[in-house]
């Protein structure tokens, strides 16, 4: 009793001292409470398939920026771990009855795989070689898919994948939870050595190579663990949607995610996250007007670019919070001295 | 058969190499990786398709007018969108994006999705070994190696060619000599679209011109860039060609061939990337400053 008792005071002191002093960990926590508890308010199933997709891309936009935010290696052919998952997921549960948790891991090594295959002759490139070449890669198999329909299917997919569960309800839980520990897990890995690592190679990868570090090894990890990810994604996609078509390999996929990722804020892997939540239900709201619904969507993106090119989120959480001058801790606004220095802060 | 693929081969690889030298001049000069590059060329074939059909003007005006007229719409989007944010990266990248996706949304709004052509410049067609070669396609060969040509002249021998490149190899200094670095660009940005402009005036008797008829082209002019090396217009020239014909190839001699057209050329690219990293003419990779 006495354990219970003190891990309880343990969580409302961490409450009290970590969560409530920031508005931004306040808004994060809000919104995880409202994502699972929305369907006790609605249980429209337009909306909640709405929310499914955008936790779904939620989880892929993080993923690139696990790899190309954080290691800037950029990718601009994310859509092939996608497509690479989907595919996997819905080959193994239409031709092995592989259940919908087995094939959609299964299907996300099999995206893991993919990220090998293309990061071994892709790490001896760099920059803007790098972007440019990893765009082909989902088009190769695009090619490869319609040439071989008996396999794939062709033009109109695999379709007749399993439900994840029946009910609609079921599903949204499946995928906000999904979503919320995937992106905590990311999260918490760009948070340790191997994320500081990560991010040291985009700042400077010759000075981490310098330090003894195998920068090749760390290049391909953020490719696999990215693969993985995004591969989870895809297979979530293809099980929710039961159809895994070559959509999911379309230029226009792995624009989308490049789009979503740098719009709310690179090397954070909240910045994107939030930036789906924000453009997924946005681009969806403008069906309004059909047929402006993309001019509109493009319209947005350059507008706000205009006056955040850091990001939208970077740039709200510097408007509602400030960085100590001594000692680097963030604190809100209106706070005089800093929460943990006492200096001032201006 | 022969001589088809030959064409074909030709006319696409001069369509690549138009695009991928004017895509490298952007690159080069002001860092940008233009997406919105082949979106320009489809506003072109567009506008040549509204002179030609709505108006009912010959093609050649529909040409006079496109090209300018792209131009300024790609220098007016230029300074409005992207100069302000050019020091972001990121930004830049799904700022281009964006504007592609815009200016397809556009097109779409003003002319409908439907699939269009535009008559020839000069209807007929030549005999060569009993294979029908038709003058659209040889003026369309010959102009752009014209167009290569006026290029390259324009960069090697005059003042602003001088800029572009001295700006290209190291901004920063070329700033100093007293070069006005972002009036280069904006002006380079202009070179760039007309290229871009040009292409489609002069491809567009040969497709099908419909919004969306940027995303192949973009593929393409892409895998050649990186395949004659970032920034070096004879690599460009060269791989241009090359992809051309690889398509060319498999879409004559294997069936299915036209979907898996895009994925060979693009295996083509790899493999020789793998090779030697920094394409076929780059230089090998300096550390960025």
């Amino acid at each position: 009793m006495d354990l219970i008792r003190f891990y309880i005071r343990k969580l409302v002191a961490i409450f009290k001292g970590e969560v409530i002093v920031l508005p931004s960990r306040i808004v994060v926590a809000v919104f995880f409470l409202v994502l699972l508890g929305l369907p006790l308010i609605t249980q429209h199933p337009y909306v909640l398939r709405i929310l499914i997709l955008t936790s779904i891309f939620a989880i892929f936009a993080a993923s690139w920026d696990l790899l190309s935010g954080f290691t800037g290696q950029m990718n601009f052919g994310h859509a092939l771990f996608f497509g690479v998952g989907a595919y996997g997921a819905a080959m193994l549960n239409t031709n092995f009855n592989v259940p919908p948790w087995g094939s959609i891991p299964l299907g996300a090594l099999a995206a893991v795989l993919a990220g090998l295959i293309i990061g071994i002759p892709c790490l001896r490139l760099r920059g803007t070689y790098l972007a440019l070449t990893t765009l082909s890669f989902p088009i190769i198999l695009m090619g490869i898919v319609f040439a071989v329909p008996e396999i794939t299917g062709g033009e109109l997919g695999i379709s007749g994948l399993d439900r994840l569960v029946r009910s609609r309800v079921g599903q949204y839980y499946i995928a906000v939870v999904v979503m919320v520990v995937l992106v905590t897990i990311m999260w918490k890995i760009t948070d340790s050595n191997i994320g500081i690592i990560f991010h040291a190679i985009r700042e400077d990868e010759v000075a981490v190579r310098a330090s003894g570090i195998n920068t090749t090894l760390y290049k391909l990890l953020a490719f696999c663990l990215s693969g993985f990810f995004a591969g989870i994604a895809g297979g979530l996609y293809a099980h929710f949607m039961r159809i895994a078509g070559p959509s999911t390999l379309e230029v226009s996929m792995s624009f989308q995610v490049v789009i979503w990722s740098i719009f709310g804020g690179v090397v954070t892997i909240w910045g994107p996250v939030g930036a789906v939540f924000v453009l997924f239900p946005l681009l969806e709201f403008f069906r309004f007007w059909p047929e402006f619904r993309m001019l509109l969507f493009a319209l947005v993106i350059l507008l706000i670019l205009l006056y955040m090119p850091q990001g939208l989120f970077p740039w709200l959480r510097d408007k509602i919070e400030h960085e100590c001058p001594r000692c680097k801790i963030r604190n809100v606004v209106t706070r005089k001295t800093c929460r943990i220095c006492a200096a001032s802060m201006h | 058969m022969i001589l088809d693929i030959i064409i074909t081969g030709l006319i696409h690889g001069s369509t690549y190499a138009l695009l991928a030298i004017g895509f490298s001049l952007i690159f080069g000069v002001a860092r940008i990786v233009n997406i919105a590059h082949t979106a320009f060329y489809m506003v072109a074939a567009f506008c040549i398709f509204f002179v030609t059909h709505n108006l009912g003007l010959h093609p050649v005006v529909g040409m006079l007018l496109g090209v300018p007229v792209v131009t300024v719409l790609g220098m007016v989007t230029y300074r409005i969108f992207i100069a302000p944010i050019r020091e972001h990266e990121g930004a830049v990248l799904i700022g281009t994006i964006a504007l592609a996706i815009a200016l397809q949304e556009v097109m779409l709004l003003i002319f409908t999705g439907d699939y269009r052509s535009v008559p020839a410049l000069v209807p007929g067609y030549l005999s060569i070994f009993g294979v029908k070669v038709q003058y659209q396609q040889l003026i369309t060969f010959l102009a752009a190696l014209i167009i290569l040509g006026l290029l390259r002249l324009l960069l090697l021998k005059t003042r602003l060619g001088l800029a572009i490149r001295s700006t290209a190899q190291d901004r920063e200094v070329a700033n100093l000599m007293g070069m006005n670095e972002s009036r280069v660009a904006l002006y380079t940005v202009g070179i760039s679209i007309a290229l871009a402009g040009f292409t489609g005036a002069v491809i567009v008797p040969l497709t099908i011109v419909e919004p969306f008829m940027w995303l192949h082209p973009l593929i393409m002019m892409m895998a050649v860039v990186v395949l004659g090396g970032l920034g070096s217009i004879k690599g460009s020239f060269f791989a241009a060609y090359i992809l051309g014909f690889a398509e060319a190839v498999v879409v004559f001699l294997i069936p299915m061939g036209a979907f898996l057209k895009g994925s060979v050329a693009l295996s083509i690219m790899i493999l020789v990337l793998l090779m030697r990293p920094e394409g076929l003419f780059g230089i090998a990779f300096e550390e960025e400053r």
